[in-house]
């Protein structure tokens, strides 16, 4: 996506990460990197997902995604263990410069430290992050 | 007076030259226009040439019984020949010189890569290195047939330990990285000889991607220094991260922006205050050859770039060699095997030494370098190298100045500092917001004036960044006619920013897709 | 100059910025300079007192090999074009650098029978050391098992290096001149990082390279991306004639390529091929040319997967190297493209037939062994019955050079009384000959090994 875009319903790690909280399971949660994070780094050329089983730790990296000139640790927003993985992005790693927020999500969390959402960023805290 | 200033190796910064004498660049295309034949001439490998049967070798006789096969067992045999190409010696030449003339190089043009030390490779180098006397010497010969290449690397640790100040010289490694793995093992292994166990390695954030890349591979961990607001290492951070867990500070003097640090015996008394090493990474040696040796300012390892301040042609990307010269304490640790010279004056390759880090590489190290760095020195002399170093500071500062004149720093300001040592970095960030092109579009658009660009985006923490090393090898025409070509670039951007954003129009291909070449990497021929 | 600087002298410009504590103050302590005739009399003296292989009949191997280079390759090698760019960062103007590359990597590719290969590294030991580094960074194991049969300097270059990864390093013995396969089998396990041979091996004996990296496997615990990784370090004129390292299972094919094409300088510079399976790499050390098009899309070559490299992921790098040994690699595929597809199969059924008369002759001389059965391509070891040094000064004296003393480079006490020959297509069955004649006279003439009994 062309425009910067930070979706009201998603929480916000200031490493330029994002968190959704699962709607019908608040102990869930969908991952990925912010408009600004994949816009910085260029298109992405290669994604390797971590596999399903991992723990993560909030603050610590999990992941990587690369551009050609470029690499990026990809921060957890949140603990939790990982239930799920996009394994479509090894395939079609632009996918996370496309749609970062839909389509480009990278990993599904059962959450272990639920409380630790109170931390992250709402929208516009986040924006406010990015010196306007 | 010196031989060398007689014979003006190099531009000589007395002589002024008339600007009318020299007809200027005729500025180059500013669209693609109709093809030009290099760019008509689609890439084919030497896999798609020649044809089956067509060969260039004949294989000498068969003179002795054919083997046979029980010698060598169907099993190991391979089933097929490997899918070499099958032509002819002259398709091999025309290939070959054909693709030769896809590349730009030293001898055609100025060459101001940033760090890389593009200065002159003298033929004279080349013939010597080629003599069979040192290019058919197997590397096995015993030290009696080999009295002469031991004396070279010899005369080469000698000379070499004289232009650093530091008196013990190992030349096995094989490039400037091979060189710092050499210090930061030879670190850990003073460390650890006085039974410490020091885990961290203190580099600038300007520092060389090789820097911290050797620190992991050597076991070791990187903490990183925040650079001054005069481009130095911040002395406060220093102080605050040098503690008894650190075993080296990694440092480049002149640093990644061209500039001395002006702390330095601060720094090396912190750093040693503390316990730790003192690593001198020589890729800017350039700078101060015959000036200041970074053995007086208190290192205890470098690492030489032959490839760099010791004009070793750099191949388009190697060979090189990166000797490294360490202080009386260091030296029990030298990798083996070093040239000693015995008490009747001969010579000898001497690998028995108790608490060396053990072997790099295989023999003694890249010795067809050494030829062509020992004649270069021999050539030179103290004035020479000295005066190589002082040209290549007046060239610097020259192009510098010369920009500043032609109004091209109000787009592309100096990041640091007034004057610089041997290069100097300019940010591009200004460029980028009044003009519409970065740093990368300057880059290209150089190109179809017929220069090789200054480094780009590095070092990092400059923002569009752009490294400008002249050398001395340059004469002050060349470096007039640079500085009109950056000053003609930034016009034509202020008319019209495409022209540099879809540059280059006259190279024998465009630009090319760097992303569809990482997402789907396709790194070899398909073969039939 | 000066005056557009706004300095009064070039010393204002150091006295700016160079503190006078650290300034040198005084001239460098080295020769005066000299002109271009007098530097090149200097290094042609030097020259002079060196014995090359243009001076006497050589059969000195273990690792570097006088072969013919041919003419054109000087000539390639010394074209402005090719001998003075640096590393291509601007692929525009330097597509005949990558494109030399492209080729060199396909053609390593070709000769190893794996997928991917790097553009070189720097020489053959410090490629398996890269090799080790590339296992330790792939499956986080603790532990190389090596063949003693590895040249003694790839051994210690391992070590240098494994210290450096705290990596251990464990030797497995030979039996019959080859790898030991029960000992081999036994010592690796489950830590096993990398597990690591040579073919042929520094003795000269071609190994079961398909048995070694079979049993490799199975003892490691091979699973996806956690297996023990199998190093094999070849010499690639032999791959002519024996089976690729791909065919046999082998995970990374390293080398030397000196005998590509490439001089013998004494030790260097060469270059070391670096070539693997698919699935290693974005863990390849070193830099690598990919194809891709151009905005009007023609074809171009361009430096690719650069996130692994140093400039780029810093400490996280899958290896520290940058420049290599370019120049040297396009002196490799010029070679293969000389000798081509035909060529290199012939040059190493002469070398192997050769190789093996020059032992059956030696080998039948009183007082000379082999010092193993095991089959030879180009290169093998002998155990004489006499002091090794007085019978190669002997031969040398002749104008002979014998081959490599092979307790003075090992220090192994098995290897006392061995001589390891070499075989070039250089060295006729004449020379052969004259060899067999200088060493039976020799050791005829010579004393007993020094350090043990003569066996009765």
């Amino acid at each position: 996506m062309a425009e910067a875009s930070y979706p009201e319903d998603l929480l916000y790690h200031a490493e330029h990460d994002w968190a959704r909280i699962d709607p019908g399971d608040p102990g869930q949660a969908t991952l990925g990197i912010t408009w600004y994070a994949q816009d910085s780094l260029g298109e992405v050329v290669f994604f390797d997902p971590p596999s399903v089983g991992t723990m993560l730790v909030k603050d610590e990296p999990y992941a990587e995604v690369e551009s050609v000139k470029a690499v990026s640790d990809v921060v957890a927003p949140l603990s939790g263990e990982i239930v799920e993985v996009n394994d479509s992005l090894p395939d079609n790693p632009a996918m996370i410069n496309e749609d970062p927020y839909g389509a480009g999500w990278l990993v599904k969390v059962r959450l272990t430290e639920p409380a630790e959402t109170e931390s992250l960023l709402d929208a516009a805290d986040y924006r406010g992050s990015l010196g306007g | 007076m010196s031989a060398i200033d007689e014979n003006h190796l190099h531009a000589d910064p007395a002589i002024e030259v008339h600007p009318e004498q020299h007809a200027h660049h005729v500025a180059p295309p500013a669209q693609a226009g109709a093809p030009t034949p290099l760019q008509r001439d689609a890439a084919r490998t030497i896999f798609q040439k020649g044809a089956a049967g067509r060969r260039a070798f004949l294989c000498p006789e068969l003179d002795v019984p054919q083997l046979p096969a029980e010698a060598l067992p169907e099993r190991f045999r391979r089933a097929a020949p490997p899918r070499l190409p099958e032509v002819s010696e002259p398709e091999i030449v025309r290939h070959y010189v054909g693709l030769s003339k896809r590349n730009f190089d030293l001898d055609s043009g100025f060459y101001p890569l940033g760090s890389c030390t593009m200065k002159h490779n003298p033929r004279l180098h080349e013939r010597a290195a080629a003599l069979p006397g040192h290019s058919r010497l197997h590397p096995l010969q015993d030290d009696s047939g080999a009295q002469g290449a031991l004396e070279l690397m010899w005369n080469l640790q000698e000379a070499l330990a004289e232009i650093s100040g530091l008196p013990h010289v190992s030349l096995q490694p094989s490039a400037g990285s091979h060189g710092e793995l050499a210090g930061v093992l030879l670190t850990r292994a003073y460390h650890e000889h006085r039974g410490e166990d020091r885990r961290k390695v203190l580099t600038p954030d300007t520092a060389h991607g090789t820097n911290p890349a050797t620190v992991t591979m050597a076991g070791l961990e990187v903490v990183k220094l925040a650079t001054n607001e005069d481009g130095g290492i911040d002395i406060d951070d220093l102080r605050a991260k040098a503690d008894t867990d650190v075993a080296c500070l990694m440092l480049t003097n002149p640093n990644t922006l061209g500039l001395f640090d002006s702390n330095i015996t601060e720094i090396a008394d912190i750093v040693h205050g503390v316990g730790a090493t003192l690593y001198y990474d020589g890729a800017n040696l350039n700078a101060v050859m015959g000036l200041s040796r970074p053995g007086d300012m208190g290192f205890d390892i470098v690492h030489f770039n032959l490839h760099k301040s010791f004009t070793q042609p750099h191949g388009g990307g190697g060979p090189g060699s990166g000797p490294i010269a360490v202080s009386e304490r260091i030296s029990p640790y030298l990798p083996v095997p070093v040239v000693a010279r015995r008490e009747d004056g001969s010579f000898e390759l001497d690998a028995d030494r108790e608490r060396t880090i053990g072997r790099l590489r295989g023999f003694h190290g890249n010795y067809g370098c050494f030829v062509r760095s020992y004649a270069y020195i021999r050539s030179l002399g103290a004035d020479g190298l000295r005066d190589a170093s002082e040209t290549a500071v007046l060239n610097a500062n020259y192009l510098l100045a010369r920009l500043r004149q032609l109004g091209v720093d109000r787009h592309l300001p100096l990041a640091y500092g007034t004057l610089c040592m041997h290069e100097f970095v300019l940010s591009g960030g200004p460029m980028k917001r009044e003009l519409q092109i970065k740093t990368l579009d300057l880059a290209k658009r150089l190109l179809d004036y017929g220069f090789h660009p200054p480094t780009v985006y590095f070092p990092l923490l400059v923002e569009e960044a752009l490294m400008v090393e002249p050398t001395e090898t340059e004469t002050k025409e060349t470096l007039d006619a640079f500085a009109e070509a950056l000053a003609a670039i930034l016009a034509e951007a202020a008319e019209d920013p495409e022209i540099a954003r879809q540059a280059p129009y006259t190279t024998p291909v465009r630009r090319l897709d760097e992303v569809a070449a990482a997402k789907q990497p396709v790194i070899r021929e398909a073969v039939g | 100059m000066l005056a557009a600087i706004g300095v009064s002298s070039l010393q204002e410009i150091f006295d700016r910025q160079i503190p006078e504590a650290v300034r040198l103050g005084r001239d460098l302590d080295l020769p005066p300079g000299k002109p271009e005739q007098e530097v090149f009399e200097h290094l042609r003296e030097l020259a002079a007192r060196n014995r090359s292989s243009e001076e006497e009949l050589s059969f000195l191997g273990a690792g570097f090999y006088d072969h013919y280079v041919p003419a054109l390759i000087d000539m390639l090698m010394e074209r402005s074009e090719f001998l003075t760019p640096y590393t291509p960062y601007q692929p525009e103007i330097s597509q005949g650098g990558l494109q030399v590359m492209f080729e060199y990597q396909t053609a390593i590719s070709e000769l190893t029978g794996l997928p991917v290969s790097n553009a070189s590294t720097y020489e053959g030991p410090s490629a398996v050391a890269a090799a080790g580094y590339l296992a330790k960074l792939h499956n986080g194991r603790s532990r190389f098992v090596i063949s003693a049969g590895m040249h003694p300097h790839t051994i210690q270059t391992l070590r240098t290096y494994a210290h450096g990864y705290d990596m251990e390093v464990v030797e497995v013995p030979l039996r019959d001149g080859v790898t030991d396969p029960d000992a081999w089998a036994e010592a690796i396990d489950g830590q096993t990082s990398a597990a690591i041979f040579a073919q042929p091996n520094f003795y000269g004996a071609v190994e079961d390279a398909e048995a070694l990296s079979a049993a490799a496997h199975e003892a490691g615990g091979d699973g996806p991306g956690h297996g023990p990784v199998v190093v094999a370090q070849v010499d690639p004129l032999t791959l002519g004639v024996l089976r690729s390292p791909g065919e046999c299972g082998v995970d990374v094919a390293v080398g030397e390529g000196q005998s590509l094409g490439n001089r013998l300088d004494f030790g260097g510079p060469s270059f070391g091929l670096f070539a693997a399976r698919e699935e290693y790499l974005r863990r390849m050390p070193g830099r690598i040319a990919g194809e891709t098009r151009d905005v009007d899309g023609r074809r171009g070559f361009v430096l690719t997967l650069q996130t692994r490299e140093q400039h780029i992921r810093r400490e996280k790098a899958t290896s520290n190297i940058c420049t290599a040994q370019a120049l040297n690699a396009l002196g490799g595929v010029v070679y293969l493209s000389w000798l081509g597809r035909h060529g290199i199969v012939e040059l190493g059924e002469l070398m192997a037939a050769r190789t093996h008369y020059a032992r059956e002759t030696l080998s039948a001389l009183p007082g000379v062994e082999t010092a193993h059965a095991q089959p030879v391509v180009r290169e093998f070891a002998l155990r004489l019955d006499a002091d090794v040094a007085a019978v190669r000064e002997r031969c040398i004296a002749q104008g002979i050079n014998p081959g490599v003393d092979l307790h003075a480079l090992t220090g192994r006490d098995e290897d006392r009384g061995g001589l390891l020959v070499a075989i070039t297509e250089r060295r006729s069955r004449a020379d052969i000959d004259r060899l067999a004649e200088a060493l039976g006279a020799a050791v005829a003439a010579a004393p007993a090994r020094s350090g043990e009994a003569v066996p009765a």
